[in-house]
């Protein structure tokens, strides 16, 4: 029974035993468990492509009133396998006046920082690649290295489109990672931790709640850094058909394809063990330890859920709205957002069992406060722009 | 020889490699790439040295922000980009000079002292001591508040430079 109910902490153990007793050295039995480890963990990364691309187009035409795919064998779910056969037997294009290097160096590495993320997920309580003290400033470190993929993609192609794509990518990713920063920082100062599993270990109310503004922002940084619709100006089909990776056909546009995947997947458990609990659900994960990973993976489908809920709802955003909203908007909020935690979390508590209560209480009706003067700002700020010129021709013109 | 070492020659390799196209390259272009390659080699250093935090940062700031605005720079440039453009200008024979006399101080350094090995490992919370030591003010307080002065300072300068007029 105790075998099953730790099934995944056992495992390990009962491996590492069956390793030890074939006669090998120490180094041997860590360095074939790092190597299974590493393996299990690029598998889980690049399975998620399989899972969610179904996921996406069928939740998308459901929103959007369509069958969606419905032609690969049962409810078309094997779309994803078919697409990557098809991607596989395309011809591979090489543009004659691409840098070719470059052109074949971009989909080489780009799934790489995406993959590196999910070294410091926790999937349950030691049920983690590599537990780094510095675990959110690695996530934030290597996801920067995605930038470089992009850039190189974008140049290397000798397009004007994927050029302008390469611009749009250190405007939009840099913009949107101060936020961002400032939203983790929120939170590290409240668990005393930048270990990925000292913060779920930290969270006994799910920060999402504690600070609802730092969520919000954090969640559409991440969108905004996993290049995900309306956000997306990276890729914006629309306006520069599909950004860096136009001139990319077959296997090299696969690779890029799985990054996306990879990445948006990432963002998801990030979010869900930074501001959800991560694989604390209800006191479930003391009674059956086994269930953990399956705690995280639904938190990560319902973060992907709501991610494309606003795919399906909301337009495209004007690059320069994009860009103006992360630093005009967001980065003053998450600054608001992060004095105030600084200041809750210095409230002094005599009881310590009291304490995350009362100060995720106080930090509650902080961010509260925060959004109403925020949406009091903002309704004034509209009210003024209604009464502008401008906007009055237009409305008289339409009319 | 054991791992450390082999991971410290790899290192190195990489590192140099980097640099050595960051001068030889003729596209300015392809010297950035290696100078991210050689920014990445020099954060793998500080993890052999279990400097975790400082290896991050170096990642964030030297490969994240640095060489992204570097890689910016050229691209916004088209001069640069042009295969007319000289990699090379009339200064070559200084900048010769310069680097023999600075390479020579290195290897009488590198000979000349005597490069002492602590047996003592790293002790395990130099992240917690680092942060603390910022905003200590027996430490490094003044300095740190200072920093941050002067980059509010190159913030406000750029602004002005950039504000239409």
């Amino acid at each position: 029974m105790d075998f099953i109910l730790n099934f995944w902490v056992e495992l390990g153990a009962w491996a590492q035993d069956v390793l030890f007793g074939w006669g090998l050295p120490a180094w041997a039995v860590n360095l074939i468990s790092d190597i299974v480890v590493v393996l299990v963990l690029v598998v889980v990364g690049i399975m998620a492509v399989l899972i969610f691309t179904p996921m996406e187009r069928k939740v998308i035409a459901r929103m959007q009133d369509r069958p969606g795919p419905n032609r690969v064998w049962p409810y078309g779910l094997l779309q994803a396998l078919a697409d990557a056969i098809k991607m596989l037997t395309k011809e591979d294009i090489t543009p004659t006046n691409a840098d070719r290097a470059l052109h074949m160096l971009a989909p080489l590495i780009v799934a790489i920082p995406a993959l590196l993320v999910y070294a410091v997920l926790p999937w349950g309580p030691n049920i983690i690649g590599k537990d780094l003290n510095v675990g959110i400033l690695f996530i934030v470190a290597i996801a920067a290295l995605h930038v470089i993929a992009i850039i190189i993609a974008g140049w290397g192609s000798n397009n004007k489109y994927s050029l302008l794509s390469a611009f749009r990518v250190v405007n939009q990713l840099l913009a949107y990672e101060i936020p961002m920063v400032f939203c983790l920082l929120s939170v590290i100062l409240f668990t005393k931790t930048m270990s990925t599993q000292g913060i779920v270990e930290a969270q006994t109310i799910p920060y999402f709640i504690v600070m609802p503004v730092a969520g919000m922002i954090f969640l559409i940084c991440a969108m905004a850094e996993a290049n995900r619709s309306p956000v997306d100006l990276i890729e914006a089909d629309s306006e520069m058909v599909a950004g860096y990776m136009i001139e990319y056909s077959g296997m090299k546009f696969a690779m890029f394809f799985i990054a996306e995947y990879v990445n948006m997947f990432a963002a998801a458990i990030v979010i869900s063990t930074v501001f959800l609990g991560g694989y604390k659900f209800f006191g479930l994960e003391n009674l059956a330890p086994v269930l953990t990973p399956v705690i995280v993976f639904m938190k990560a489908v319902f973060v992907i859920f709501v991610m494309l809920w606003f795919r399906a709802t909301f337009p495209r955003v004007r690059f320069d709205h994009l860009v103006g909203m992360a630093w005009k908007f967001f980065v003053p909020l998450a600054m608001v957002n992060l004095l105030l935690s600084a200041l809750v979390v210095k409230i002094p508590v005599a009881n310590a069992r009291v304490e995350p209560w009362v100060q995720g209480g106080v930090m509650l009706v902080g961010n509260l406060i925060i959004i109403a003067v925020t949406v009091l700002i903002l309704s004034r700020s509209a009210r003024k722009l209604e009464d502008a010129p401008a906007l009055k021709r237009i409305v008289a013109v339409e009319r | 020889m054991n791992v450390t070492q082999v991971i410290f020659i790899i290192l190195s390799a990489v590192t140099l490699i980097g640099a050595l196209g960051v001068v030889v390259s003729r596209n300015l272009f392809y010297a950035a790439i290696f100078l991210v390659l050689s920014f990445v080699g020099v954060a793998g250093y500080y993890i052999l040295l279990e400097a975790e935090f400082l290896a991050m940062i170096q990642i964030l700031v030297y490969v994240g922000a640095i060489s992204i605005l570097i890689i910016f720079a050229i691209m916004v440039s088209r001069r640069f980009m042009s295969p007319k453009y000289k990699a090379r200008n009339e200064q070559w024979v200084w900048a010769l000079v310069a680097a023999a006399a600075l390479f020579a101080v290195l290897v009488v350094i590198l000979i000349q002292v005597d490069w002492p090995i602590a047996q003592a490992s790293v002790p395990d919370g130099t992240l917690v001591e680092l942060g603390k030591a910022l905003v200590d003010p027996g430490q490094f307080l003044l300095v740190f508040e200072v920093a941050s002065v002067l980059l509010l300072v190159a913030l406000v300068g750029a602004v002005i430079i950039a504000r239409e007029r």
